[in-house]
């Protein structure tokens, strides 16, 4: 896994292995030393053009708990902001000897744009492309959703999994329905259609407008952020038509089964998309997706490494 | 290419075993906190047998782990990225025991400097010992075992292949001469 | 500049039997069968042997973007001419959205003049529809037709001109002066933002879509406002299958309309997108294989009337970057005829779906010309006594487009590395060469 830039780019062994290797580095987050020396001295760039902490924080943590440095870019408070390029950033921080850069961009296949360039010869992972993808994202909740569904073991064979919002404009959900299908879910995405794509037909996953049937025999439901701008541009009237139709009200948890669990991306717009109590129900996963995080962000960060030997000109054998 | 030698075939992996099985007992003089730990991959059926082999003279169970060092190298952009396996510590922990270290080839010493780093993070054993079925030379460390099955000098055009029944369906030992150095 | 007394030997017009052809003090002198002309001398002319080459009318182009005024970092007038002359145009349409933008007499005329001075290749200024294309109220189209540039096709290309009160006032104002409106049909409400074709991939992509409606909508309502209004209308590069088959019900109904198709719309999908290289983004967008079946088929049948480049030169910077933050556009005037026979002439679909020399003759030279006013001068027929902007094109020299060799100030082709089937050999206007063996001249 040179870059990491879509959740296409992985089959099915790829993605249960990357899980896998995930669930034994978050052993690591129990004990009294919470770091590995495997990317000691090696550099890691993040490089935010947009503005995301939380997914800044956890790919920052993943590269120091593996020993690397980091080096963060953001847009607010550096030549980003002032019309720096993507390439004269990315070359900038080439030169500081980022091997890795972590990219996060407003402009959809901004990341494929960076790996495929002649620009720099660094890997990239993408942390958020625009509306296309956010593949770590999407790992996290595989993970997430197979630790409480599957044991922390397997594939997702069998899960019904349900996808519900402004799938439209969500980087998340191209990323779920893709690495969910792979893993052998099956992926069902609830939203108005006028925040369904054109075209939706060819994904591997079904669409419909009732929520509530959805939720009947559902084995987890992600909730999408929604946007209040959205209403503005006139993909739905009202907050509360889009709720009474599309949020996970209190009314809508209790159709859910007994085991079902409710994800979310965050930060979430209580009383938008989720109500506040189901947000806070034991259902919940939302805590454990952000430790997840970091555990799945390892993995990446150690496979993509893992994969620069390949084209390093010193990589040879050596036992 | 020439055909593989056989150094070793199963009956004489189960002299060896059982030897050092009887030479870790004498060394440690029956202490109550010894542990055997096998490091990843064909360390941990060795470790396994070890401690079977332990448990069966001393009368009492022998604890046994696994350790995994993969995240421990200092290869990973030499080598690539290696499949990650369980580490598994008896639940009482390493701190305060005498440890133990099983791998099959005692080569570089770079697996084994990796396996005391990840050793050092899980806790603080009492100490650390190393036991190998082959020593083949070539230390790039100043690492050396405390239980050896066999020194076997090589070149460093050959290579040393373990196989163990566990993973391989196979109990043996092959040197083979690689097809260019 | 080449002697003003020109043989040109051996040279097949339009696929017709080999002639020799004199021309002197600009235009068409004789035509002989070459068999008959083998034995006369002409000891003071200057002689081009064209043998296995075919004679066209002069190319001419209905849509070039050539920057000046304002972006001659990316083309200036002189290169956009250079690049003209070596892709066989004799004459160019230059479209108004420059800066400041070509919408008063004073700036249709400096472009005219500017054009006229490079000597390679006719420029005639197209006029913008509206005040700094702003689409709120109508330049001065009467002063630009009059002034010495003689302005007959006015468009705001770039932009719609999406007011429907304004769109039909324009159709209505340029009869006095029998000018056209060329319209850049793009419903901007459906096309906020958009990046690259609507469908299937651009959900895949995460890309804003820019949906076949959305052209089709206008040139739909387009046409019904000629027809009400009894003027002329001209669809600036259609780009799917819905915009064909509306031309084709329009033309039936007996409308006045003519389209035009790109090049790059005859050849390129939009499946080039998965690339995220900006270098394949363009306005209208690239679109699916069924919509580029549409538009050959349109071309052949006459739907569709002319091939017209959408020449848009950028700079490097404006294309080495994501996607989303490209700039829209292609170069085009080297690479037209190039991608006109490879996707007319040379393909093995049925021969209805072809086009002949003659038929790519009348679509990028006899009827643009007419379109464009220009045809007392341009897109004459090949014989005695018309003016001589002819191009020679070798059939039997293919050629690799490499964009540090293109005559452009900027390198945005999206054919690199692409074979061309034919090649320019010479280029003529007015009688002198402005290239020879495929060099400037
Ligand atoms: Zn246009």
């Amino acid at each position: 896994m040179r870059h990491l830039l879509s959740a296409a780019d992985l089959d099915h062994q790829s993605a249960v292995r990357l899980l896998d290797r995930a669930a034994q580095l978050s052993v690591v987050s129990d004990r009294a030393v919470k770091k590995l020396p495997t990317l000691r001295g090696r550099t890691i760039a993040n490089l935010f053009f947009e503005d995301s902490t939380r997914t800044r924080l956890s790919f920052e943590a993943a590269a120091k708990r593996l020993s690397a440095d980091v080096i963060t870019f953001t847009a607010k408070g550096s030549s980003v902001s002032k019309g720096e390029s993507l390439k004269d950033t990315a070359l900038t921080l080439e030169a500081m000897g980022a091997e890795v850069i972590v990219v996060r961009h407003g402009a959809s296949g901004a990341a494929y744009r960076l790996a495929h360039s002649d620009w720099i010869s660094a890997s990239v992972v993408n942390a958020g492309d625009g509306t296309h993808e956010h593949p770590t994202q999407a790992l996290l909740d595989a993970y997430t959703i197979r630790a409480h569904l599957r044991d922390g073991l397997g594939d997702l064979t069998d899960l019904r999994i349900v996808i519900v919002g402004d799938v439209l404009h969500s980087r998340v959900a191209r990323s779920n329905v893709l690495l969910l299908s792979t893993l052998g879910a099956t992926v069902t995405l609830v939203a108005p259609p006028t925040l369904v794509p054109v075209g939706v037909s060819s994904w591997p996953c079904a669409v419909t407008y009732d929520f509530d049937e959805a939720l009947a025999d559902a084995d987890a439901v992600m909730m999408l952020r929604v946007q209040a701008e959205r209403m503005s541009a006139a993909y739905f009237p009202s907050v509360h038509e889009y709720s009474r139709s599309y949020g996970l009200t209190d009314r809508r948890a209790r159709l859910l089964s007994e085991h079902a669990i409710v994800l979310h991306p965050g930060p979430m717009n209580r009383g938008m998309e989720i109500s506040a109590d189901v947000a806070d129900s034991p259902r919940s996963v939302v805590v454990d997706q952000v430790a997840n995080g970091v555990s799945v962000r390892m993995a990446v960060l150690y496979e993509v490494f893992g994969a620069r030997a390949e084209i390093s000109p010193e990589g040879i054998s050596h036992v | 290419m020439t055909s593989p030698a056989r150094v070793f075939d199963a009956d004489d992996i189960g002299r060896v075993i059982s030897r050092i099985a009887h030479e870790i007992i004498e060394r440690s003089r029956g202490a109550q906190n010894l542990m055997i730990v096998g490091i990843h991959s064909r360390g941990v059926p060795l470790a396994q047998r070890i401690a079977e082999r332990i448990t069966v003279i001393q009368g009492a169970p022998c604890p046994v782990g696994e350790l995994d060092v993969s995240m421990y190298r200092d290869d990973v952009a030499l080598r690539g990225a290696r499949p990650v396996n369980a580490t598994h510590i008896p639940a009482h922990g390493v701190d305060g025991q005498v440890v133990v270290l099983v791998d099959d080839v005692l080569f570089s010493g770079r697996t084994v400097r990796a396996a005391l780093d990840a050793l050092n993070d899980i806790g603080r054993p009492a100490s650390v010992q190393l036991a190998v079925l082959i020593d083949r030379g070539h230390r790039e460390l100043p690492i050396r075992a405390d239980y050896v099955g066999k020194n076997l000098p090589t070149s460093l055009t050959e290579t040393v292949q373990v196989r163990v029944l566990e993973i391989d369906g196979v109990d043996d030992v092959l040197v083979e001469r690689k097809a260019s150095a | 500049m080449s002697s003003s007394h020109i043989v040109i030997r051996n040279v097949r017009p339009l696929d017709a039997a080999p002639i020799d052809i004199e021309i002197c003090d600009g235009r068409i002198r004789t035509l002989n069968t070459a068999d008959a002309a083998s034995g006369t001398t002409h000891n003071d002319a200057e002689v081009l042997d064209g043998e296995g080459c075919i004679l066209l009318p002069g190319l001419v182009d209905l849509h070039t973007h050539l920057r000046e005024p304002g972006r001659e970092d990316a083309e200036t007038i002189a290169t956009g001419c250079d690049a003209a002359a070596l892709g066989g145009f004799t004459a160019v349409h230059a479209m108004a959205n420059t800066a400041p933008v070509a919408d008063t007499a004073g700036v249709v005329e400096q472009v005219w003049r500017l054009g006229q001075a490079t000597g390679r290749c006719d420029v005639f200024p197209v006029g913008a529809v509206t005040v700094g294309l702003q689409g709120e109220r109508l330049a001065e189209l009467e002063s630009m037709a009059s002034c010495a540039a003689h302005v007959r096709v006015f468009s705001d290309d770039g932009v719609c001109v999406s007011d429907a009160v304004l769109m039909r006032r324009a159709l209505e104002y340029v009869k006095v002066f029998g000018g056209v409106i060329a319209q850049h049909a793009q419903e901007p409400r459906l096309t906020e933002g958009a990046q690259m074709n609507e469908g299937a991939l651009s959900a895949e992509l995460g890309l804003p879509g820019w949906p076949s409606v959305a052209e089709e909508a206008i040139i739909a309502r387009d046409v019904l406002l000629a027809e009400h209004v009894d003027s002329r209308l001209h669809v600036c590069h259609l780009s799917t299958r819905g915009s064909v088959e509306i031309v084709r019900w329009a033309k039936q109904r007996g409308i006045n309309v003519t389209a035009e198709v790109t090049p790059h719309h005859l050849i390129l999908t939009e499946d080039l997108a998965r690339s995220y290289d900006p270098i394949y983004k363009v306005n209208p967008p690239l679109r699916t294989a069924d919509d580029v079946q549409a538009v050959r088929e349109g071309l052949a049948d006459g739907t569709i009337d002319i091939v017209a480049t959408d020449h848009a030169p950028h700079p490097h910077e404006a294309k080495d970057c994501e996607w989303s933050a490209g700039a829209f556009g292609m170069l085009g005037l080297q690479t037209a005829l190039g991608i006109v026979v490879e996707t007319m002439m040379n393909h093995p679909g049925a021969s209805s779906s072809r086009l002949d020399w003659q038929g790519i003759a009348d679509r990028m030279s006899v009827i643009p010309a007419r379109i464009g006013g220009v045809q007392a001068e341009h897109g004459r027929p090949i014989a005695v006594g018309e003016p001589a902007n002819l191009v020679v094109v070798d059939p039997q020299r293919p050629w690799t487009v490499d964009p540090a060799r293109l005559a452009s100030l900027s390198r945005n082709t999206p054919y690199t590395g692409m074979t061309m089937p034919v090649s320019v050999r010479a280029t003529m206007l007015r009688g002198h060469f402005t290239v020879v063996d495929g060099h400037l001249s």
